[in-house]
């Protein structure tokens, strides 16, 4: 079987094998085994020492202090604590959480579960191409506004919000600050030492790390205090109790290290590679980039084949596993939410397709991918009614469409 | 999800693509679906003077298996009278395509276009 050429990299990443190598040493009797909060031997001091490592490699690659690092089993751990942390801690000063209705479903299924609790959450309507409202976030702001939330880079559009500017607002309103970095750690510049960001989210599979592995930050100044989600033995400080994972730990200390010495470089690569397939699809008819092109990560492309419907065309180009914003395969064949908060029509929605590249794709990759996609769309193209309608010259939004 | 072996076969080769003269008092169109929705079909057929379908054709905008399901149609319904036709259920497609419960619908719209595609048809005969 020939393997299809991976284009999905905001989904997850495979393991750097530098990275991979390097967890393979804390696993084993014949190597750092131990449990990082064994004070009292050798193996436990060995597994601290790793630990301690990766915890400054991590911090290191954002600008922050190690002790402003916490363990999480990743980005949905993180998000969950940094939010009902904060939320359960500060419950007192006010009850509001702001946040944005294109947020991960971490991010947004959390501030429900807390709507269930008594919490109030105003979810804001992003701009067209993707980006807060600023304006509007700064008069969404109240008295009893606790928290907000906004991710740094969309996972599913990959547009860049203007965390300086935010945090700023929220520094002058008492406000704290999460945000959910998984998609922009290790693929853009950030420096929590000048940015006023209180508690940001990290995953280490986006990144060429494992799964499973992700981390929070949790400023000391100023200092913010969370409320643990997960009560034991009273690891991570309090805030996040079990045992370390040694070896997932290093695996992201390494995966956050090989990114801050490669990153520059490697946006570079895949930007390149990015506007090779923009390149390739930007004369044929009836194609949209949905969100900003230019506030957008290097690896990301988000396009609609206008009346080719996107599960479809993920089936035609099965060479190429790429995801689409089509959810025909849900019972409710709601489209993804995040194309709809846009104000993208249903179809466009349906039409649409996410493709992206990273660490290991090539040009080669990037051109087999253009003339499929473009021999498969025309095929699409010949099979569908709509299509037709638009040759015509009819308005699609002026036919009476039984829907079902 | 994988799709199954009946389904990819006429989502490679769908049988019957293409137009009927929609305006031609043998021909009845059935189009049924919603863009919003995610799938758009057409189903034509053209009958011979004894009421017999002699020629199906079909374009459909949605998945593999709204594809599929409507490329199936157009060979079953060849050959067969408009009551004939008009008899044909959503569930044999599931049982032919092997649908998972979530394609269904794709099966039903298929059966919706049928239907509706004879209606077209004695309406104008009306």
């Amino acid at each position: 079987m020939i393997t299809p050429t991976y284009m999905d990299y905001s989904s997850t990443t495979p393991v750097d094998p530098r990275v991979a190598k390097k967890m393979a040493k804390y696993l084993t009797m014949e190597g750092d085994f131990g449990n990082a909060a064994s004070r009292s031997h050798y193996y436990g001091w060995q597994a601290e020492k790793a630990v301690d490592e990766a915890r400054s490699q991590v911090a290191d690659l954002v600008g922050a202090d190690p002790r402003e690092i916490v363990w999480t089993s990743g980005a949905t751990e993180s998000n969950n604590l940094a939010i009902k942390g904060i939320a359960n801690f500060y419950h007192k000063r006010g009850k509001h959480i702001i946040t944005l209705k294109t947020e991960h479903k971490a991010v947004l299924d959390t501030c429900r579960q807390l709507e269930r609790e008594g919490f109030e959450v105003t979810y804001l309507d992003p701009m067209a191409n993707g980006l807060l409202d600023i304006q509007e976030f700064k008069s969404t702001i109240r008295e009893d506004t606790i928290l907000a939330s906004f991710m740094h880079v969309n996972n599913e559009i990959g547009v860049i919000q203007d965390l300086k500017t935010i945090g700023e607002i929220c520094r002058e309103n008492k406000v704290f600050f999460h945000v959910d970095a998984a998609q922009s750690v290790g693929k853009i510049e950030i420096d929590l030492a000048s940015l006023p960001v209180d508690l940001m989210s990290f995953s280490a599979h986006k990144i060429y790390g494992p799964k499973g592995m992700g981390a929070l930050y949790v400023s000391r100044k100023p200092r913010v205090r969370l409320e643990a989600q997960m009560h034991g033995g009273g690891h991570e400080r309090g805030m996040r109790s079990g045992t370390l994972a040694t070896h997932q730990i290093v695996g992201m200390g390494e995966a956050f290290a090989i990114a801050k010495a490669e990153m520059k470089e490697e946006s570079e690569r895949t930007l390149r590679l990015r506007q090779r397939l923009y390149d390739g699809f930007s004369d044929m008819e009836e194609v949209v980039v949905n969100g900003d092109l230019d506030q957008r990560i290097s690896g990301n492309l988000n396009i609609s084949f206008n009346y080719v419907e996107g599960e479809s065309l993920m089936m035609a180009i099965s060479g190429v596993a790429v995801s689409s914003g089509s959810a025909c395969t849900s019972a409710s064949l709601e489209p993804s939410y995040v194309l709809r908060a846009l104000g993208l029509s249903d179809e466009l929605a349906h039409s649409s397709i996410r493709f992206s590249v990273g660490r290991y794709t090539t040009e080669k990759d990037v051109d087999d991918a253009i003339t499929l996609v473009r021999e498969k769309v025309e095929k699409l193209r010949e099979l569908s009614p709509l299509w037709d309608m638009y040759k015509d010259g009819i308005d699609l939004n002026s036919v009476q469409w039984a829907a079902h | 999800m994988a799709y199954g072996k009946k389904v990819l076969d006429h989502y490679e080769n769908p049988r019957n693509v293409g137009v009927l003269d929609k305006d031609a008092v043998n021909v009845g169109t059935g189009m049924v679906g919603a863009p919003a929705c995610g799938d758009v079909m057409r189903l034509q057929i053209q009958v011979n003077d004894d009421g017999v379908i002699e020629e199906a054709k079909f374009k459909t905008y949605g998945c593999g298996s709204a594809i599929a399901s409507s490329s199936l149609l157009t060979e079953w319904v060849k050959g067969k009278t408009l009551d004939e036709a008009s008899q044909i259920k959503n569930t044999e497609i599931v049982d032919e395509l092997e649908l998972p419960p979530v394609k269904i619908h794709c099966s039903v719209l298929a059966e919706d276009a049928i239907k509706a595609a004879i209606t077209d048809l004695k309406n104008k005969a009306s």
